[in-house]
């Protein structure tokens, strides 16, 4: 470097103009347009792009749309927002596999609005786009979606833990997820139908996040406002971990009922252990394979994947309730992601 | 510190002036065409027209951004607000427009003066108080980062008027398509190329970078020039922001978390001293399209994108690297 430094200025100015030049000529030269790359032989391409690298449901989600292409023969590429809420970086990353020549994108929405403009300028290049568990809105922005059924998710423990107080006033808190977030809102509504509650009985309400320390710290708050509490309601397992770590604080961990969300390894484990007293668990492998699958199909058949597949849920609970069903932690744990 | 080391005939002599804003640049565009290079040869899409209008429309926000952090570093300063700032002035714009009734190019200057103001804020916290700059910008991102929740309330803004989005549109150029908004970062970066190395305004930044005290004795206006800078900078993410509307479609008040980060990355990877006084915006132009063309072309290639932050941050380490031998070997 410090070489070159020493060259005369004009040569290098003229250097870097003449780079500068040919990277504009190339960039106005010939070439095709950016979308329906022609992939020729070979394999069918695959996307998926998810709303983080570094969650475990995603890297979960990965693997699975990993084992689906090589059973398939498929060629997967993944690509994934910097941050929960990262829409620029998807958009990107839709252009670039686009540009890739993908037969289809799977997609998990950071912001369900947001995407859907690039979204719709890569079908209009014949790519299939499926959002996987989180839906777009409006959610026909999309060809398909598959998805956990986030409001029955809700339910189910809702239900569960109307049975598991046993005609007892509840108060209850809610560890939710983020303002105007559908999974959250979902999730939280369905836990208030499934109780047989409405907002006015939640104590206290806070956001998480879906964040460990960050769940800690709102049921500390939370244990503050309304010391009665009984019931807590987490948005996801790491939150719920957090409101444990909260309630042993103050020494309530045995007389709070915790239900939750996920049905991660870390968290079904937290089942077992008593933490959490039942959690309801989604299947992102599952997503991801199917997602694979369809894109496979529309590349031999043209025939395109549509509307909702509910790729399940299942309560876990080692303290079935009478009249609601569920399974214990052995199954949990041997069908749990992360 | 680094600034009583700097030779006297930096200052003075124009061609050795000409030589270092040229120099920096040099190792950054090796490293970009080996980058196309590369992936030309390992990729059948990356040699496209297509496709290299695709990289300059993604690096278009942050290039933009880009170009007022450039300002910013030459003086020694640092601006941590910028993506915030100018996700403010993107709700702004996309509010005002779509639910405020008010003419879409009224929102859009509203919008573009809104962060001239946070730039000019900035400015004069910098320089009046005086506050260091890391600390008046980063005061400022968590302002701008709650006023853009506050004022959205947490809604995504979408069906804008069209002319908010005009800039995202296409024109046809040969067998490629090219974005409207590329051209106006390529025009901003030509223009501030320009006043930087051939007017009296850019000669008195690096005189500021290298040593405000040496500039002001030598009869430059040294606070209005940096509130000026500030300013201008503010100015530069308000027309992010329009960008960012036009390229996304929405108002999207998650937008820019990353971006002062990415800007500063971009100015780094283009030669530009975080030390102050050396660099171009050219320079950044180049650091933008290096991101731009890895995060392409990894993705072309199929590599999965936890990659791409793996070799930004060696690229970072190697570029500042370089500045630092450089400066050991011009004393």
């Amino acid at each position: 470097m410090s070489r070159i430094s020493r060259l005369p200025a004009p040569l290098l100015r003229a250097a870097a103009c003449t780079g500068v030049a040919a990277l504009a000529l190339t960039a106005c030269g010939s070439g095709s347009g950016s979308g329906t790359a022609s992939t020729g032989s070979g394999s069918v391409k695959v996307g998926l792009i998810t709303k983080t690298d570094t969650n475990p449901f995603f890297v979960k989600m990965k693997e699975g749309a990993e084992k689906a292409a090589k059973e398939n023969g498929a060629q997967l590429s993944t690509a994934a927002g910097k941050f929960d809420g990262d829409n620029a970086g998807q958009v990107t990353a839709i252009e670039n596999m686009v540009a890739a020549g993908v037969k289809g994108i799977l997609i998990t929405p950071s912001d369900s609005k947001a995407i859907v403009p690039a979204i719709q300028k890569a079908r209009a290049k014949g790519v299939l786009v499926i959002a996987l568990d989180t839906p777009t809105e409006p959610e026909s922005a999309v060809d398909a979606l598959f998805a956990t059924d986030n409001l029955k998710a809700g339910q189910l423990i809702g239900e569960y833990a109307k049975a598991a107080m046993k005609g007892k006033t509840a108060k209850i808190a809610a560890l939710d997820l983020a303002p105007g977030v559908s999974v959250g809102v979902q999730r939280h509504n369905g836990f208030l139908k499934g109780f047989g509650a409405t907002d006015k009985d939640v104590v206290c309400a806070q956001d998480t996040g879906g964040d460990q320390a960050k769940g800690q710290t709102a049921m500390e708050n939370c244990l503050q406002k309304a010391p009665g509490i009984n019931v807590v309601y987490t948005i996801n397992e790491p939150a719920a971990l957090g409101a444990y770590t909260a309630l042993k604080a103050k020494g309530r961990e045995k007389d709070v009922l915790i239900v939750s969300v996920d049905g991660g390894c870390t968290g079904t484990q937290a089942v077992k252990d008593g933490k959490i007293a039942a959690t309801s668990q989604q299947y992102p492998l599952k997503m991801a394979a199917e997602g694979v699958k369809a894109v496979v199909t529309y590349a031999k058949d043209g025939k395109k994947a549509s509307g909702y597949t509910d790729t399940g849920v299942t309560l876990i609970s080692d303290k079935a309730q009478d009249g609601v069903t569920s399974k214990d932690t052995a199954y949990g744990l041997e069908n749990c992601w992360g | 510190m680094t600034a009583t080391t700097t030779p006297y005939a930096e200052l003075k002599a124009p061609t050795t002036a000409r030589r270092l804003l040229t120099a920096p640049t040099t190792g950054p565009l090796v490293a970009l065409l080996l980058a196309c290079a590369f992936f030309s040869v390992s990729t059948d899409q990356f040699l496209t027209g297509g496709n290299f209008s695709l990289i300059v429309q993604q690096v278009m926000v942050v290039g933009t951004l880009a170009i007022g952090q450039t300002l910013i570093i030459l003086t020694a300063g640092i601006d941590l607000s910028c993506g915030a700032v100018m996700a403010f002035g993107s709700i702004v714009i996309a509010k005002m427009a779509a639910e405020g009734s008010l003419p879409p190019l009224v929102a859009i200057a509203l919008g573009i003066a809104v962060c001239g103001g946070f730039g000019l804020l900035n400015g004069l916290l910098v320089q009046k108080i005086p506050l260091p700059p890391f600390i008046v910008t980063l005061g400022m991102l968590n302002v701008a980062f709650a006023l853009t929740h506050i004022y959205s309330e947490e809604q995504t803004v979408t069906n804008l008027p069209g002319p908010l989005t005009a800039l995202g549109k296409t024109f046809p150029l040969g067998h490629t398509d090219i974005t409207y908004g590329s051209l106006v970062t390529i025009a901003l970066f030509l223009l501030l190329a320009y006043a930087l190395s051939s007017t009296g305004w850019g000669r008195h930044v690096y005189a500021l970078g290298n040593s405000q005290e040496a500039a002001r004795l030598n009869g430059i206006r040294t606070s209005r020039l940096t509130i000026g800078i500030y300013t201008v900078a503010g100015l530069l993410y308000g027309i992010a922001a329009l960008l960012l509307i036009s390229r996304t479609g929405v108002g999207d008040p998650q937008a820019g978390q990353t971006d002062n980060l990415d800007s500063i990355t971009a100015v780094v990877l283009g030669g530009t001293s975080l030390f102050g006084g050396r660099g171009s915006v050219l320079g950044t132009f180049i650091g933008v399209l290096i991101v731009g063309v890895f995060r392409n072309g990894l993705q072309l290639m199929g590599v999965a994108s936890i990659y791409q932050t793996l070799i930004t941050g060696v690229l970072v380490i190697l570029a500042v690297t370089v500045d630092q031998l450089s400066r050991k070997k011009a004393r």
